[in-house]
């Protein structure tokens, strides 16, 4: 075994304050030092996006891409000089995912100050907080925070005294999850369905309005202020050497404590389960996990020992996701867990690609027959092959993939399971679906 | 396309829709954020009158806004109870009792999910995840989160409404 990871603290480091939703709150601890430093430290914004870049931080969206990258594709102003836009993407919908709350909720300003750096390094002047419609408190607070910072010269003309001019705008999604998907987001913002845009163009070329954009998590941007005030080598301090930082691994399901915490990328999922979470609830063993939201692969127990970083996630079968962990006890029926997965996808699937809006839906009735009792043997590789034609890359995003990945893990490794169902015509755990008076038909 | 009309919408939240739109270089990025002002102010859903006038203030077809409020689950298109509860199923609150939860709901309310209780105070719907995976399970009572819920807490809450 390597050396331990170093543990610190930094962003959560406010949430527990009285009131650290507020700028005196925030600015007493440190807020807006990392601004400051950039607009009055004679830095320009290419010296921002390469402090960025040298840090390694990745976008904590799903993707994992480098941050500092990104932010690099923008095209250099004086060559094209058209309106250009920050979009947040702040439509946290991935099942078991509920992180960049905890920031918008308790830490709006340091969001608001990842975005004022981010805005300055790409030099964008409007920025928008696209936020699912159903976090009102984090719509309130980020809302309310942005009219504390302009009151105080933060937000808006002259910032700080200087010719940096950035508007930030609070803009309500409501209740697609296609939405989080970034040209989903785009279209959606401009008024329209959240359908997808083919790429490319990419955003960063051909963005809002056909201007260039660049789309941001929450929590990606709220790490910038730090890796601004504390510096490249310090971030790189924490984590791994190819995912460095610290990131918020929220665990949720069958344990005693769930909740977000925040460790450095590299940690070991058994140490979330155990030490942060107090183990698998009611004394019962671990059956299954799902390492970062429910389009991340179920993995058996005896993956509990694996590293949650981009590269050991993969290697062990799945993906990192957004290190949302949702924990299935030995009681848990993993069809059952699947069914409700896929009845998700097909829930959400825009319907622009038929290998999605057909293949969601297949699975999704495949699952919950299998789950009745009402399964044929045949319809094990039915899913796998139904999953093989909708992904990888075989449609204009990756709503199809969220939907095959985890319907491969299932085969992979709970086919026993699966077959149980089939053989004895009814759920072997006596997870049976929810009372036909209770189903509700699609709107 | 047409001009612009001021017509079906009370005064008042065509001055914040005036406000709304220059939020934005293009008009129509602020019908989603009009479309939750008209729900919220105008008996908590979508009459077909009401996406009229929208379209009408953005100069859209009426088709155009009907397949924008259609396409979004928390615009409801028909009429709802005094109060809307959405149950989450998603996982990680299915993993904690979900089920049990939106039977508590139904019980409680008189409603059966998708539908409004005959004596009109109330609509129960499933939803997906909405965020509280770690404090699951959870419900929303218009627009408010209650998580962490038992049966009986959930009963207690329901029951409590006025």
């Amino acid at each position: 075994m390597s050396a331990p990871l170093k543990r610190e603290v930094y962003l959560l480091s406010r949430v527990g304050l009285v009131d650290s939703h507020t700028l005196p709150v925030y600015r007493a601890n440190g807020g807006y030092q990392a601004l400051e430093k950039v607009l009055t430290g004679g830095y320009t914004p290419a010296q921002v996006i390469q402090i960025v870049k040298d840090s390694g931080l990745r976008g904590r969206g799903g993707a994992g891409f480098s941050a500092g990258l990104k932010w690099s594709f923008m095209p250099d102003p004086a060559k094209d000089p058209r309106p250009r836009y920050l979009a947040v993407n702040a439509d946290e919908s991935e099942p078991g995912t509920c992180k960049d709350r905890v920031l918008m909720e308790r830490d709006p300003h340091g969001l608001i100050e990842g975005i004022l750096i981010a805005c300055f390094a790409m030099r964008v002047k409007t920025a928008y907080v696209y936020v699912r419609g159903e976090y009102r408190l984090s719509h309130d607070r980020v809302r309310d925070a942005i009219a504390e910072a302009r009151q105080a010269g933060l937000v808006g003309q002259k910032i700080l005294g200087t010719d940096f001019c950035c508007d930030i705008w609070m803009h309500k999604g409501a209740g697609a999850y296609i939405c989080g998907e970034e040209t989903g987001l785009m279209e959606s913002l401009e008024g329209k369905r959240g359908h997808p845009r083919p790429k490319p163009p990419f955003p960063a070329g051909f963005g809002l309005w056909g201007q260039p954009t660049t789309v941001n998590n929450v929590e990606t941007l709220a790490n910038v202020p730090f890796v601004i005030a504390r510096g490249a080598d310090w971030f790189k301090s924490l984590g791994t050497p190819k995912s460095p930082g610290n990131v918020l691994i929220g665990i949720s399901g069958h344990v005693e404590r769930p909740g977000v915490y925040e460790l450095p990328l590299g940690i070991s999922a058994r140490t979330v389960l155990e030490e942060c979470a107090g183990g698998v609830w009611k004394g019962r063993q671990l059956k299954a996990w799902i390492p970062g939201g429910s389009s991340t692969g179920l993995l058996p127990a005896s993956k509990i020992d694996v590293a949650l970083d981009h590269d050991s996630i993969r290697e062990a079968g799945s993906m990192l996701g957004t290190v949302a962990m949702i924990m299935l006890d030995e009681t848990a029926c993993t069809v059952r867990a699947m069914q409700v997965i896929a009845r998700f996808y097909d829930h959400e699937s825009c319907g622009q690609c038929s290998q999605c809006r057909e293949g969601t839906e297949w699975l999704h009735q495949i699952f919950a027959r299998i789950e009745r009792g009402l399964g044929r043997m045949q319809d094990i590789e039915l899913l796998s092959a139904l999953a093989g034609g909708m992904a990888p890359a075989k449609t204009i995003c990756a709503l199809a993939d969220a939907a095959a990945i985890p319907t491969h893990a299932i085969v992979r490794h709970f086919r026993a399971e699966l077959e149980e169902h089939v053989r004895l015509g009814r759920c072997p755990l006596g997870a049976s679906s929810h009372a036909p008076e209770l189903e509700e038909a699609h709107a | 396309m047409s001009d612009s009309k001021r017509e079906g919408l009370p005064a008042e939240l065509l001055r914040e829709l005036d406000e709304l739109v220059t939020h934005y270089p293009e008009k129509r990025a602020a019908l989603i954020p009009a479309l939750h002002r008209c729900q919220e102010e105008l008996g908590g859903w979508l009459s077909p009158d009401v996406l009229e006038a929208v379209a009408a203030y953005f100069a859209l077809e009426p088709v155009e806004v009907f397949g924008v409020a259609s396409f979004y689950p928390m615009f409801h298109l028909r009429p709802v109870g005094k109060h809307v509860v959405g149950v989450c199923h998603n996982i990680a609150c299915e993993l904690r009792g979900a089920e049990e939860i939106l039977a508590t709901a139904c019980r409680v309310t008189g409603a059966k999910p998708g539908r409004v209780s005959a004596d009109g105070r109330f609509t129960v719907t499933r939803v997906e995840c909405q965020g509280a995976c770690t404090a699951a399970p959870m419900l929303v009572l218009d627009g408010a989160f209650h998580e962490n819920l038992t049966p009986d807490s959930a009963a207690k809450l329901l029951g409590g409404v006025r």
